[in-house]
């Protein structure tokens, strides 16, 4: 053990800079690790210098947070307070170091402590027709927009359900792109469900609607999803029910899906944290106290320990950070009031969940020809096919059928894929179809990388 | 106004367009790109798809653009393989959808 405890944050999104930030409150140097190029997360994500804007063109309402946010990790890096490993993937973790893979290959970094800030993707749902190319997460399309300046299609139908539906819509029809259609599974009773927790946070719910007025005709609640349907290039339209049970059919070249997000939560897994099945989310989450104690020496932040979006981020990184430093026995500024703001955005978010629900009925009548996992082409007849012989347990599944064994390792298949297979067993929640096991590498790295003679320095060597 | 070549392409840019050009080749034909897109953005602005030819697979054009579903791999006439989706492009890259000759 040496004076200076080696603190590494995975992740510069809120949640990591804001963890990163009330380490270095204390005199700690933590090293946060990105897969990015510039710090920011996909909320506050930064693009390349040459394609610059004006924040409030790249972030609107939330300019001034994405602003000081990034100004905060700037001069945090620029003073030495922090040090920063971009375009960095982690791949492991055992025995208190981290399996590192950068521009120069792989190296293993040892830790004292690891706040895992890793975030979310979007939470998807099979839909037919989405294999096609053309289809892309709504993530995606945000992306696009905002790092690239472009959108995905000439033409786009966007379909599923949460908050992004509606900002990704209104940000590409401010940008110039042209939509067809915006399509929300959840139907105006699901949202009044949601209205009460909502109003925890009246101003945000309020930009929400008026977001929403703006799309006008080309909002529809309450949309059942029949099928993209394709041509050799991609999709050619988007086929549909409107809350009457009116067959409807909208020509795009174009789509992006998403049903709110999926924690990434695999390094929690490798990091020896516990995982509870919330009914809420309807998925599995790591299991943590009200400041992200997950393990040992393990802290968690942002919604890749509860979806409870980008100001959630900031609240419950400084908490991880504070965490941290309670238990490495150093001066924790303050917390109560972190705690109670963090309490009012968790509601907030419950009304989310409760007003954009999981399609759990359209993901368990897939039709059995619908492909659930995009890489590797298993329908969803291959998946009731897998659960018949192994029944309902996911793990057995992915074995016999190879549902989420593909390249993405089941970010995009597992939480429908565990649907399919509780409601093929009989089952009325995933919960009881068991979790999928993560496995490291947690993302793709080239053999030469990890088996090449450079791997086993430790680039924090000269810092102790 | 789209150009003959942006036609075939997927993207539609929207802002941004006084950029630096920069020239790559895509299955050895000559395209042109700006500087700040991504390899991803530069390939679907002149053509529909990024990887191809795997008849298990079908067309690729990538999926979730942060990383996270390694839809968007590509190959290079010479070097590694890439992930289009986080790559910026450079000047002089010469990008595959497909295999190369000696790729097992």
């Amino acid at each position: 053990m040496t004076a200076r405890p080696q603190v590494v944050v995975v992740g510069a999104g809120p949640a990591g800079i804001r963890a990163a930030e009330a380490l270095a409150s204390a005199g700690l140097v933590p090293l946060v690790i990105d897969e990015g190029e510039r710090a920011g997360g996909q909320i506050y994500r930064r693009p390349p210098d040459a394609l610059s804007r004006p924040p409030a063109v790249l972030y609107g309402s939330e300019a001034g947070k994405a602003v000081a946010l990034h100004a905060t990790f700037d001069r945090l890096v620029a003073q030495g307070r922090a040090r920063h490993w971009p375009r960095c993937a982690v791949l492991a973790v055992a025995e208190r170091s981290l399996q590192v893979l950068g521009p120069e290959g792989v190296s293993t970094v040892r830790f004292d402590r690891l706040v895992l800030a890793t975030g979310a993707t979007d939470r998807l749902a099979p839909v037919q027709g989405w294999d096609s190319p053309g289809v892309y997460s709504l993530g995606a399309m945000q992306v696009a927009l905002k790092a690239q300046a472009v959108a995905l299609g000439r033409r786009i139908v966007l379909a599923g359900s949460g908050p992004l539906l509606t900002l990704v819509a209104t940000q590409l029809l401010a940008a110039g792109a042209r939509l067809e259609a915006v399509l929300d599974t959840a139907s105006l009773a699901d949202q009044l469900r949601g209205l009460p927790d909502l109003m925890t946070r009246p101003s945000l719910t309020v930009r929400g609607l008026a977001m929403r007025a703006r799309l006008a005709r080309l909002y529809r609640p309450g949309v059942r999803l029949g099928a993209i349907e394709t041509d050799a290039r991609g999709p050619v339209a988007v086929t549909w029910h409107d809350a009457w049970g009116r067959p409807r059919r909208s020509p795009c070249d174009a789509v992006g899906l998403g049903w709110h997000l999926r924690a990434e939560t695999q390094l929690a897994e490798l990091a020896g944290c516990a995982f509870d099945f919330d009914e809420t989310w309807r998925q599995w989450l790591p299991r943590g106290d009200a400041m992200g104690r997950g393990a040992e020496g393990v802290y968690l932040a942002g919604d890749g320990f509860r979806l409870r979006g980008a100001d959630g981020a900031e609240l419950s990184g400084r908490l991880a950070g504070a965490a941290c430093l309670e238990d490495l026995g150093l001066p924790v500024q303050r917390t109560a009031a972190d705690l109670a703001a963090l309490s009012r955005v968790s509601r907030f978010a419950q009304g989310i969940a409760r007003a954009f629900p999981w399609p759990r009925d359209m993901v368990r009548q897939t039709p059995d020809g619908t492909v659930v996992c995009r890489c590797e082409g298993v329908t969803a007849g291959m998946v009731r096919a897998a659960a018949a012989h192994g029944g309902a347990d996911v793990n057995r599944a992915k074995s016999l059928g190879r549902v989420g064994m593909g390249r993405c390792q089941g970010r995009y298949c597992q939480i429908a894929g565990a649907e399919i297979v509780a409601a093929a067993a009989g089952h009325a929640s995933p919960a009881q179809a068991g979790r999928l096991r993560g496995q490291a590498p947690v993302r793709p790295a080239p053999v030469a990388a990890i088996a090449g003679p450079a791997a086993a320095v430790d680039p924090l060597q000269g810092d102790r | 106004m789209d150009n003959p070549g942006e036609s075939r392409g997927r993207v539609v840019r929207l802002a941004g367009h006084g950029r630096e050009p920069l020239a790559f080749t895509l299955d050895g034909i000559a395209h042109g790109a700006l500087s700040g897109d991504t390899v991803l953005t530069a390939v679907l602005a002149v053509a529909p798809a990024l990887r191809g030819g795997d008849p298990r697979e079908g067309n690729r054009a990538g999926f979730c653009l942060m990383g996270a579903c390694q839809d968007c791999w590509m190959w290079q006439e010479q070097g590694p393989r890439l992930r289009a989706c986080s790559t910026p492009i450079a000047a002089g890259m010469r990008l595959l959808t497909r295999p190369p000759g000696d790729w097992p």
